[in-house]
This record gives C-alpha cells, sequence and structure tokens, in this order.
C-alpha cells in the first residue's frame, strides 16, 4: 500500500512538472519576460495562470466545495483535507510575498521550476535551487531562534 | 510596451496540466500543492511523514524530463548572474517560508479556492517582482 501511495502522490507530480515544461514556466527568461511590463513583455505566464485557476477552480467547485465529495469523507486516500487555517491577510503575509516577489524578479525562478528543471544538471539551476533551499533553512534556524 | 515571445497556446495547455494535478493531489490526498511548503518541510524538525513530500519533488523532476525528451525543450537554460540567482534564491526560500506559499500554494491553489490571503499574497508577490524587474533590469543582455 506504501508502494501505491508513493506511486500515486508521484504521478500527480508528474502532471505538475509536465506543465511547468510544456508552459516553458521552467525558463526563467519567460518568467522575467513577463514581469518587465514596462520594457518588452512577454504575457504568456497569465495564460498559465488562468489555465491552471480555471482547471483546479471549476473541479474543486464542483466535487469539493459543492460537496459532491462531502467534507465528512474528506479526500479518496486521507482521512482529511489539509486546508491553511488562517483567513485574514497578516504582517507576515505581506512582509514574506513581498521577499519572495523581490527574489523572484532577481532570479526567474520560483520554487517549482527551480526544482523541475533540475533535470538539467546545469550548474546554475543546481546553484539557484541550494539557494532556495538555505533560504528555507535560515528560515527555520530564525523560527529556532525566536521560541529560545 | 512592446509585446515579444507570446506563447499563449502552450501556457495555457501547460496550466491546464498543472490546475489538473493541484485538484487531484487535493481529492486523493487531501493536500494543498504548494510546492515551497511541501518541499521546505521535508528539512523541518516537525515533519510528518517525508516519503510524500519527496515523491512530489521526484515526480516534479520526471514529468518536466519526460516533456523535455518528447518535445524537445532547450537542453540549457539562459540564466541571470549568479550574484542574482543567490540573492534571488535565498529571498524566494525565506520569503516564501514567512509568507506560507509561492506561486504554486497561493498562486495556483489559494485563487482556486478564492482564499483571500492567497488573492493578496500573490497579487503583492507581482508587483514586487515587476518593480525589481523594472528597478535591475532583465538581467539577460539580449
Amino acid at each position: 500500500m506504501r508502494f501505491i501511495s508513493v506511486l500515486r502522490t508521484f504521478s500527480i507530480a508528474l502532471l505538475f512538472g509536465a506543465g511547468l515544461e510544456i508552459s516553458q514556466m521552467n525558463r526563467p527568461r519567460k518568467v522575467i519576460g513577463f514581469l518587465d511590463v514596462f520594457n518588452q513583455w512577454d504575457p504568456s505566464l497569465i495564460f498559465v495562470m488562468i489555465g491552471a485557476i480555471l482547471t483546479n477552480g471549476l473541479l474543486y467547485m464542483i466535487f469539493i466545495k459543492k460537496g459532491r465529495i462531502d467534507k465528512e469523507r474528506g479526500p479518496l486516500f486521507a482521512s482529511e483535507f489539509m486546508l491553511p487555517q488562517k483567513k485574514k491577510g497578516d504582517f507576515p503575509l505581506f512582509i514574506g510575498s513581498a521577499l519572495f516577489g523581490i527574489g523572484w524578479g532577481l532570479s526567474g525562478f520560483c520554487p517549482g521550476p527551480a526544482l523541475s528543471g533540475l533535470f538539467r544538471l546545469q550548474s546554475e539551476l543546481i546553484l539557484v535551487a541550494i539557494s532556495i533551499i538555505a533560504g528555507f533553512l535560515l528560515y527555520e534556524v530564525s523560527q529556532l531562534v525566536k521560541k529560545n | 510596451m512592446e509585446i515579444i515571445n507570446f506563447t499563449p497556446l502552450s501556457a495555457f495547455i501547460g496550466g491546464i496540466l498543472i490546475g489538473l494535478a493541484a485538484f487531484l493531489l487535493l481529492l486523493l490526498n487531501g493536500r494543498i500543492f504548494g510546492i515551497s511548503g511541501i518541499v521546505s518541510q521535508i528539512f523541518s524538525k516537525d515533519r510528518d511523514n517525508r516519503s510524500w513530500r519527496i515523491s512530489i519533488v521526484l515526480g516534479l523532476l520526471a514529468g518536466a524530463f519526460l516533456i523535455h525528451l518528447f518535445i524537445g525543450t532547450p537542453e540549457k537554460m539562459e540564466t541571470v548572474s549568479n550574484m542574482r540567482l543567490i540573492i534571488g534564491g535565498i529571498l524566494v526560500g525565506i520569503g516564501t517560508r514567512l509568507g506560507s506559499g509561492c506561486t504554486s500554494g497561493h498562486g495556483v491553489c489559494g485563487i482556486s479556492r478564492l482564499s483571500m490571503r492567497s488573492i493578496m499574497a500573490t497579487l503583492n508577490f507581482m508587483v514586487w517582482a515587476i518593480i525589481t524587474v523594472s528597478i535591475f533590469g532583465s538581467g539577460f543582455s539580449n
């Protein structure tokens, strides 16, 4: 059963990775091209977001929100939906998303593309993936320091 | 403003696959497909069950690699300077943890569920990213 569950999760992520490569969102030039609004603009990223949000949003509304798969029964292969509990914006959300935006604009990478493009074994891609993971670890360390 | 390199069809098709994957992970596993959260907690102290998180990373890699094999996407990616990659990468890592999400968790999953937090976060990181590129330039020579 463990193997089946790993295979299921792997297959779902396979679709996501395929989507990133097909849409070319693994290419920093496409991402930065989208962000370069005031110069030469490549609007493709908006179409990725529209495709993803329409698909996910409609399926979510029909099958989960409207209760065809009712909340009591939960997801098909887990005990409950693990949804974020916070509803309102707060200070960490604004500072965090601003820092992320600056980093995204500088590097042209967000976490998904930085990882899924790693099969290229290109030194620059390894560098950015390690830097992102270093950022994750710095955050963990800051939380530990805060606690003590 | 001049529009260049616009690829709406491949973008839209790729987007559909991403949205489908996000839906399936919630429907089957009850989890949000937020890559920063999934991956960072491989390294976290209060980790639950690492194997599914590692399966996600391997699946992302395999999916991108298969498409690369089938349709021959570029062998090598053009990137910005190493300095921008390092500083940018670290900010992406810290920022997505502090702000509880990235393009996938807030942008794709949160907006699909009409979460106010995710809509605010996505607008905010887009604005800051656009400001950053307008100040520092694209980082590409041509």
